[in-house]
């Protein structure tokens, strides 16, 4: 049995029949394609598979695609602009937050979040916001640095 | 005329090239590939320990929908073992060897019987993954389970269940080094002794992307196509060609894309990249198969376990005389493909650390398990052995009660340069030890923490601090000297320099990158060397139909040997080029010198030639000399002399919490000497990960088996303690910088001293802290606030 199921995602509206159990993070690397969102283990706690869903950082293991109709998604794929990094990504790149790439789309998917929640964070509500996302290379130091770095760089929020 | 770098790129802080791709999701790693006709694999793996293999049933797994084929060991006729490429044999004049090794079966497919959990018996193959999945659950094996053994220090005792016919009393070998008799009289004559029981505890690797392959055969020209994470696809296409399915290793092509890192755990020949091999030449379609993280736990080899049993012996005035070592060594249940080095010539060989020791005696026993394979773990030996001698100086200093700084420095071997000839066979390059401590003590001000800590003391606040003087080989290997140590393979690296008609340069290099940043280094060092801007330089790695024959990445050798193989290979270009040169500029070759990116003639810089014009020359060779090939490309293989030997001093400082057991770590600092550095920022970030590791280990990893069913315990990431953000401070770094005279770069290695100095700097940290308490040990890691815990209440009754 198959359901259809409609998303936006990037910007661009995709629609399939899918298995109700399949899971987003699935539908968004099989199905759709986009494999910048990764699986790095089977238990919702390396946060590889971070995207935002309606505003909210997401792991996608932890959803059905079917949960997912009618959201708006925003996966690491979308979030340069017109060939411009967004600061975060910019960020990770001045202050050296990625070795392996694996964990850096979710990293950077979570810290949409971060940001959003702490426009300027200190380095312990930072530490404590990336509980959920594991990185096996950099032992978090570049990390917190390129959020700092990001923090300082994002531009006005339009009240 | 070609743009001349100004900035001297070497010992630059560039930012990383291949970064774009990965923070804007476009890296291509194994699992994002998608090939037409793709089917997918699901491996049938033992659930139980050890169990013999009665029957196996595919007949309703091949009805389910969608399934392509199941296979068993059986349907794999004429596949051989996966190999060993380390060998402990006495007859292979191998030194220290006291009872030789087992070589053992290890079948891609087991199918007489399953050895430890995850252990892989069937392949469901599907034209999903999810197909697949399921109707390996339809596959049903008759099991007939036998007892079994996980624990290191169990698996010899009488009664523990044999794992195979080939190894009386699960001995997988038994090795020594050092002096024996010396170690027995310097222990004899010595003021002080100290003897500990020390467990290094089995880690798993946990690189975040899991294992992954994906094989295609093409039909009509004969060619398998291997993608795999591989930290050395030459290492995986030799030894599944050669030993394994024995097909022609030309046609074989093994690429390893992005990889989300490896830190050993991506060395290894594994079953599943064979049987997924064997399967494409069978099925003629493609097979993808990528690990499941809990697969991952049960079958990506897995780091240390160790149970020694260590003594010191000491001088009254704290002179160590005399250190004796007596380690078992679990190996799992088969021999994974380095593993008989990891505990032997990467251990042993280790164990004089910093200091002038009278003697010293090692014996390792390798033991069979019903467990997970172990082999090499980031620092691989040299973390175990940097853990036994650092934890020992500390209780060494208690014992004679002296400051373990002091004792440090009374010991550490002298400043030197050209070599220092140890009593574990091997010989430093270059090292001044107390120079890289003395830097980490000023940072520290560790007169001032001491005092902090007795006033805290006063108040009830337990801060302790702990250091660790560590050293460690890299750079490996020479392979003449592997060679009479067991290994199988050569340890030299290759790289290609390619220079193109335009000037630009393409660089091919046997290492691999899985997050080192290879194709920034590299392209700092060859552009430097040709004095020409880093964008005109690739580096291309990963793939055996592109790049010349080489060994990968690990052992922190990539800068050290690939980079000096690259360095050769600009050196013989520049030669070339410089023929050229002298002939368009009608002068002699020995009279050209290279400057700014221009060939010129000594003492007349008016006369010269830039680099992109001897290059297009070198292609269109109209003007040109008598007898010299047209084309500017070069090839070199480097094989070290020696190991490099990196060094530093690491100090943690903690508080514990007395009621809870729980561990805080207020400071991590860290003093390392690499030799020279291309880019400080990357050996940075590895100097930071590498730490984080050790710390890991030190406070929350650990591989747990049940003892009675033998099943993992911390199988997922939600049981195995990976470190976190919120329990992790930023680390304090800084570096000596004492050039290794081995290679002309002067480079050590990099790669793994975090994880080797980090563990026995924070353990150290803790028994200082709870010494207030009346501790003096813990034997076992990780420091659990539970561990802790038990360990003050049993200190507390004791008194």
């Amino acid at each position: 049995m198959k359901l259809p199921v409609t998303m936006t995602i990037n910007g661009q509206k995709s629609s399939h029949d899918v298995e109700p159990r399949l899971l987003l993070v699935h539908y968004i690397r099989e199905v759709v394609g986009l494999t910048g969102t990764h699986v790095g283990c089977d238990t919702s706690q390396c946060g590889a598979c971070t995207i935002t869903l309606n505003g909210q950082a997401v792991k996608s293991c932890t959803m059905f695609a079917v949960q997912a109709e009618g959201a708006k998604i925003t996966t690491i794929e979308g979030m340069a602009k017109n060939g411009e990094l967004h600061p975060i990504q910019q960020g990770f790149w001045e202050k050296h937050g990625l070795q392996c790439g694996f964990c850096t789309p979710g990293m950077i998917m979570t810290v949409v979040q971060i940001l959003e929640r702490y426009p300027k964070p200190t380095e312990e509500q930072i530490r404590h916001q990336l509980e959920g996302n594991l990185c096996r290379c950099t032992g978090y130091h570049n990390i917190v640095k390129a959020i700092q770095w990001a923090a300082e760089h994002m531009p006005a929020k339009k009240k | 005329m070609a743009t001349v770098t100004q900035e001297r790129l070497f010992g630059k802080s560039v930012k990383r090239r291949e970064d774009p791709r990965f923070i804007t999701g476009r890296g291509t790693y194994v699992d994002d590939l998608r090939l037409p006709g793709m089917t997918y694999a699901a491996f049938v793996r033992s659930p139980h320990a050890h169990a013999r293999i009665k029957k196996i049933d595919v007949s309703a797994a091949l009805k389910r929908p969608g399934v392509v084929a199941v296979f068993t060991g059986k349907d794999m006729v004429g596949v051989n073992s996966l190999p060993c490429g380390w060998d402990l044999r006495k007859a292979k004049n191998v030194p220290g060897v006291m009872q030789d090794l087992a070589i053992v079966p290890h079948m891609p497919l087991a199918s007489d019987a399953a050895r430890h959990v995850g252990d892989p018996v069937a392949v469901v193959i599907a034209d999903s993954q999810a197909a697949a999945v399921d109707a390996a659950e339809k596959v049903r094996v008759d099991w007939e389970p036998l007892p079994s053994v996980t624990a290191t220090d169990k698996a010899t005792q009488g009664g523990a269940p044999a794992i195979h016919a080939d190894a009386p009393s699960n001995v997988a070998f038994k090795w020594e080094i050092g002096d024996r008799v010396a170690t027995d009289a310097a222990f004899k004559g010595a003021a002080v002794t100290v003897k500990k029981r020390i467990v290094n505890q089995r880690l798993v690797a946990n690189a975040m992307e899991p294992r992954a392959c994906v094989a295609r055969y093409d039909e009509a020209t004969g060619e398998l196509t291997l993608w795999v994470t591989s930290q050395n696809p030459h290492v995986h296409r030799l030894l599944m060609c050669a030993f394994v399915l024995g097909i022609p290793e030309h046609k074989v092509r093994v690429i390893a894309p992005d990889v989300g890192g490896g830190f050993g755990s991506k060395i290894f020949l594994y079953n599943e990249e064979v049987v997924c091999s064997w399967l494409s030449r069978r099925l003629k379609r493609p097979v993808r198969w990528t690990s499941s993280r809990s697969e991952a736990y049960l079958t990506d080899a897995h780091g240390r376990d160790h149970v020694t049993h260590a003594e010191l012996a000491l001088s009254r005035d704290g002179k160590i005389l005399g250190l004796r070592v007596k380690t078992t060594a679990n190996l799992g249940a088969y021999l994974s493909t380095f593993a008989p080095a990891v505990p032997t010539f990467l251990y042993g060989t280790l164990l004089n650390g910093v200091y002038t020791i009278g003697a010293i005696h090692c014996e390792v026993t390798g033991v069979f398990t019903n467990t997970t394979a172990v082999d090499a773990y980031r620092g691989a030996g040299r973390p175990e052995a940097c853990y036994v001698l650092e934890r020992m100086v500390d209780a060494g200093a208690r014992a004679v009660g002296m400051d373990v700084v002091e004792l440090r420095k009374k010991n550490f071997i002298p400043k030197f340069s050209g070599a220092h000839q140890t009593l574990v066979a091997v010989v430093y390059d270059s090292g001044d030890y107390g120079a890289a401590f003395d830097k980490l003590l000023h940072m520290l001000d560790y007169r001032k923490f001491r005092a902090e800590q007795e006033a805290a003391r006063k108040q009830g606040r337990l801060l302790g601090i702990g250091f660790s003087t560590y050293i460690e080989a890299c750079s490996i290997a020479p392979s003449k000297l592997v060679g009479a140590l067991g290994a199988g393979a050569g340890l030299y690296e290759s790289g290609k320099v390619r220079v193109h008609p335009t000037g630009m340069v393409t660089v091919y290099t046997g290492s691999h990158s899985h997050g080192q940043g290879h194709e920034t280094t590299f392209a700092q060092l060859v552009a430097g060397e040709l004095q020409i801007p880093m964008e005109q330089v690739e580096v291309v790695h990963g793939d055996t139909g592109l790049i010349p024959f080489g060994m990968g990445t690990y052992g922190s050798r990539s800068a050290s040997v690939g980079g000096t193989a690259l360095l050769m290979s600009v050196n013989k270009v520049k030669e070339k080029a410089k023929k050229i040169a002298a002939h368009l500029l009608e002068a002699a070759a020995t009279d050209i010198e290279y400057q700014n990116g221009q060939f010129q003639v000594r003492g007349a810089p008016g006369k010269a030639v830039p680099f992109g014009t001897v290059a297009l020359t070198a292609y269109i060779p109209h003007n040109y000399p008598e007898g010299l090939e047209p084309g500017l490309e070069e090839t070199s293989f480097y094989d070290p002399s020696n190991f490099c030997f990196p060094f530093g001093a690491h100090a943690c400082i903690v508080e514990v919490e007395a009621d809870t057991g729980k561990v805080k770590i207020l400071r991590y600092l860290a003093v390392d000497d690499v030799g020279n550095v291309i880019n400080p920022m990357i050996v940075d970030g590895m100097v930071h990960g590498g730490i984080a590791q050790g710390v890991g280990q030190a406070l929350w990893e650990g591989a747990v088996y049940d003892d009675a069913s033998g099943q993992l315990v911390t199988g997922t990431m939600m049981d195995y303690a990976l470190p976190k953000a919120d329990s992790l401070p930023f680390y304090e770094t800084d570096r000596t910088v004492t050039p290794t005279p081995v290679n002309p770069l002067g480079i050590k290695g990099a790669g793994e001293t975090g994880t080797i100095a980090a563990t026995p700097a924070v353990v150290n940290a803790v028994v200082d802290a709870l010494a207030a308490l009346g501790v003096d040990h813990i034997e076992a890691m990780p420091l659990t606030p539970e561990r802790v815990w038990k360990t003050i209440q049993a200190s507390k009754a004791k008194r």
